[in-house]
């Protein structure tokens, strides 16, 4: 009586959900994945090339957009991915390795046109280049593409609408104080001095003072085209209108994601650096990483787009895994991570401490906290790699020769910076959840210290809060943040992109700051003020190295690693490459086999 | 039925004034808590900006959240929005809240309530399925075990749901994502698919997770239903029903059980209403797009809004079930009625 009810029910149960897993067979599902190309491959070389068309791709993210709209958003990963549905003035060549660094013209016909001593900078368009809506793109959208950006606020008292995007066209361009095209009220909001358009299809930047690496602002997604009629402010990021091969269907769902496909007005013969091949993309945004992981070697998904690689938890089961590892590469992920000495945190106004602790650190232990030799190359001067003025071989404080350290020379900085038996200090760290390498390493550094004397406590704090943290030189005073566990990514692979804000007295800020050692030396301030009138790439090369060596001379950095990803590739993907400008692989070149 | 009726009424007012009461404390602990370690609003401005910001973009930031004006004065915006909306005019970009506006998210750029509503299908879908089967399985697991006391089928499903109650649903969740997903490939590319959009795929999708969450559930209540079914079986009462010559089906049912639901309905009532409150682990583990994930996100980037939202509808959720709970039990049970 109760017992075939009760069976009948579980039966039942068991039933349905077999049922509805056999009719639940989608067309998503991937088959068993084919072999990979070889581990690395897609580093120097372009995995898979083909112009094979169709498809659908599943893209997933372990992290959500700041907003899709490219007027407002500073990850490198949106960036890259925004080559898919938006097109800038100039933009970085898609091939592998290093020579994705080299710039070409994207909607206009060449690199900038300089003149009148460095401060006028002149674009021709393209023609025939087209939004999604059919309007063709004229230099008046890319004006206000820029007056609407985070470059430009009303000041205090009236309210920003898009803050979270780069800030640099406001400090080079004439007419700073410009309100931003929420408050212009001049017709067609076209009240920025800075940028003149004589015409539909010119656009001439007016600069206050030469900027040589102008080419590489004209790179950023803030000068993707945006018509003022269909601008919606702080409702554009739900959709973007397109100039780029691929277009929102619908609208972006922060949380969820969106879905891309084929934008029907990109004209191939208008764009040499795209391509347009699969006829859907599909993206799910705030997939837990281990999650996410699972998804990508099972196949389920086609890449992980934030670009962070495979979490430490999984990185065995792709390098100890033949088949997973001939589907990765691992990469240099364009940060540069180092402790920045507080100069104005007692005992490091004295250089001789901030040597001692130059000299104390264990690099080899250190490379261990962030990941070991997967995790990222040891760094031993102020600039990455891919920044041109990095001096190879140059190691002043010998971590090389000493990877555990140099307890020798450690104790006779103390001694000669009076505090022989060490001194009290403490590291600011992002907290184990949000950055668990950069806490490793805090705590690494914390034990190596201790050898030497100096007892420095751990100050851990939330991620989301580093601007008012180590980001506020009062909060750093009072709380005795004599050390800052940091990373920096350029904006742009050249130096001042690099430099300027972590090392010229200038750029300190009182909130969000980064020049976190506050450091504020004549001779680097100048450098950095004069180096955009260099015109040659070695000329200014040769500064930035002149910079990186007194930057160590200063001793105020302690250089620990230049980050790399383990990046996963699904093999049925085609065209995958890492391009060491966008220091991932290129969002928009990838189609199916 | 009048005694009901003010019974009824004088529960609303309760629920609206302690939900009054949760969104000042809510709000305080959010908004002035942090300001008493040391957080001025500068501070909270400057994690809503880009890298290396001009202090004109944090005070015009800081003037667009509004966090340059009084805590009480935020207060009573944030009650104004609730009942009446608010308009957002930033220059040329004018947003409207329509109300309930439960404030403005600093990240996302967007109103708050819409987010959270768009999400609220998710976790019904999920809360509600998992309910139908944990409420079933479980009760008719307790219930067998009651009657087979001291039986193989007894021990053996008192067991499992010991297991069921101790594993947390993390540890269940990956390990079925892992046999049943990845490995087995029997669930694969699990994505939530609307009921409206295809019920078919809607379902397939979710019996992962509500297997996961109902076997928690469905363990609790065996164990419980089974205590209760115990205790009742063995009042006189029961033995009067047999005597009758009742057929023991009726005996069990329609005395014995009816008996041991009260409580049951309670119980159930406060979990559908946490539930509905966004089921975080569940939700977290199989990435379903639900209020629960979405108050995770809100945690992790620190956006008060959102995580003030989510925790104001939860905590109305848990409010009205209390409420429903009530008034079911008044309207079942004379003697509550007070």
């Amino acid at each position: 009586m109760k017992k075939p009810h009760r069976l009948t029910l579980i039966s039942a149960g068991a039933v349905l959900s077999l049922g509805l897993a056999a009719c639940g067979s989608s067309a998503k599902t991937t088959s068993t994945p084919s072999q990979g190309a070889g581990y690395g491959a897609a580093t120097t070389t372009v995995v898979n090339s083909s112009a094979h068309k169709g498809g659908t791709l599943i893209y997933v993210n372990s992290q959500d957009w700041d907003s899709p709209d490219p007027g407002n958003t500073y990850y490198g990963w949106s960036w890259d991915f925004a080559r898919l549905y938006s097109r800038t003035l100039v933009t970085y060549s898609a091939v592998p390795g290093t020579a994705g660094e080299k710039l070409v013209p994207d909607l206009a016909t060449s690199l900038g046109q300089v003149s009148n001593s460095g401060l006028t900078w002149t674009y021709h368009l393209r023609q025939g280049v087209k939004l999604e809506d059919g309007e063709t793109v004229t230099s008046q959208m890319i004006k206000y593409a820029i007056e609407r950006s985070s470059a430009y606020t009303p000041g205090a008292g009236k309210p920003a609408v898009l803050p979270l995007g780069p800030t640099y066209w406001s400090v080079f361009l004439k007419d700073p104080t410009y309100p931003s095209a929420y408050y212009d009220k001049t017709p067609g909001k076209m009240g920025l001095t800075g940028i003149s358009t004589p015409d539909p299809s010119t656009i001439v930047f007016n600069l206050t003072k030469p900027m040589a690496e102008f080419d590489y602002l004209a790179t950023l997604a803030q000068t993707a085209p945006v018509p003022e009629a269909k601008d919606t402010g702080t409702s554009y990021l739900k959709h973007p209108l397109s100039s780029g091969p691929y277009m929102f269907q619908g609208n972006y769902t922060p949380g969820k994601g969106m879905t891309l496909v084929k934008n029907p007005n990109w004209d191939p013969s208008t764009d040499p650096v795209r391509k347009q091949l699969v006829d859907k993309i599909v993206v799910t945004v705030s997939v837990p990483a281990t999650d996410e992981d699972n998804r990508l070697l099972s196949g389920q998904a086609d890449l992980d787009i934030s670009g962070r690689g495979v979490s430490p938890s999984d990185s065995a089961r792709v390098l100890l895994n033949s088949k997973n590892k001939a589907s990765a590469d691992d990469v240099l992920d364009g940060f540069y991570i180092y402790t920045a000495l507080n100069t104005k945190v007692a005992p490091f106004n004295n250089i001789h401490c901030r040597e001692a602790v130059l000299y104390a650190a264990d690099h080899a232990e250190l490379q261990t906290a962030y990941g070991g030799s997967y995790g990222g190359d040891i760094s031993t001067q102020a600039l990455p790699p891919q920044v041109g003025g990095y001096i190879p071989g140059y190691d002043p404080y010998g971590f090389a020769a000493h990877p555990h350290g140099d307890l020798t020379a450690a104790k006779q900085q103390l001694a000669l910076c009076g505090q022989p038996n060490g001194f009290s200090t403490t590291i600011a760290t992002r907290n184990a959840s949000d950055d668990p390498k950069e806490n490793a390493g805090a705590v690494a550094l914390q034990a190596e210290l201790a050898k030497v004397g100096i007892h420095a406590d751990l100050y851990q704090y939330p991620a989301a809060q580093i601007g008012s943290v180590v980001g506020t030189p009062d909060f750093v005073h009072s709380h005795h943040l004599g050390l800052m566990m940091y990373g920096w990514g350029p904006d742009w692979p050249a130096g001042f992109g690099f430099l300027n804000a972590i090392v010229n007295g200038a750029a300190i800020t009182p909130a969000g700051n980064s020049n976190l050692e506050e450091l504020n030396d004549p001779a680097i301030n100048s450098e950095l003020n004069n180096v955009m009138a260099i015109n040659s790439i070695s000329g200014r090369s040769q500064v930035y190295s002149q910079i990186d060596r007194q930057v160590m001379q200063d001793a105020v950095f302690l250089p620990i690693v230049n980050l790399k990803s383990l990046l996963y590739r699904n093999p049925r993907l085609s065209n995958v490459f890492y391009n060491a400008a966008l220091l991932m692989y290129d969002y928009s070149q990838i189609g199916l086999k | 039925m009048t005694s009901v009726i003010t019974y009824i009424i004088r529960r609303l007012l309760l629920a609206a004034v302690m939900l009054l009461v949760i969104t000042l404390v809510t709000f305080g602990i959010f908004f002035y808590l942090p300001r008493l370690a040391g957080q001025t609003p500068f501070d909270v401005a400057a994690q809503y900006v880009g890298k290396s910001p001009t202090t004109g973009q944090i005070l015009s930031v800081e003037h667009k959240l509004g966090l340059d004006q009084p805590l009480l004065v935020q207060f009573w915006h944030f009650i104004q929005g609730l009942v009446a909306g608010v308009h957002y005019n930033y220059g040329s970009d004018k947003t409207y809240c329509p109300p309930p506006c439960f404030g403005y998210s600093f990240k996302n750029q967007q109103p708050v309530w819409p987010l959270m509503i768009s999400r609220f299908p998710v976790t019904l879908s999920l809360a509600v399925g998992a309910a139908v089967l944990w409420l079933v399985g479980g009760v008719a697991t307790g219930v067998l075990s009651a009657l087979r006391k001291g039986s193989i089928f007894d021990r053996a499903a008192m067991g499992i749901a010991l297991a069921g109650v101790s594993l947390p649903i993390f540890f269940t969740g990956l390990l079925s994502l892992t046999l049943f997903s990845y490995h087995w490939q029997i669930f694969p590319n699990l994505q939530y698919v609307g009921i409206t959009q295809n019920p078919l795929e809607w379902a397939r999708n979710l019996v992962l997770p509500w297997v996961t969450l109902a076997f928690l559930y469905a363990a609790l209540y065996a164990r419980l239903t089974r205590a209760g079914m115990l205790e009742t079986m063995g009042e006189d009462y029961i033995r009067t029903a047999r005597a009758k010559g009742l057929p023991e089906r009726v005996v069990i049912f329609k005395h014995a059980l009816r008996a041991t639901f009260t409580p049951l309905m309670t119980i159930f009532g406060l979990d559908l209403g946490l539930l509905l409150g966004g089921a975080f682990i569940t939700e977290y583990t199989y990435s379903l797009p639900g209020l629960g994930q979405f108050a995770l996100v809100a945690v992790q980037n620190q956006d008060m809004p959102e995580v003030l939202g989510t925790t104001l509808f939860a905590a109305f959720c848990i409010v009205l079930a209390n409420l429903i709970v009530d008034v079911l039990y008044a309207v079942i049970d004379p003697r509550v009625r007070y």
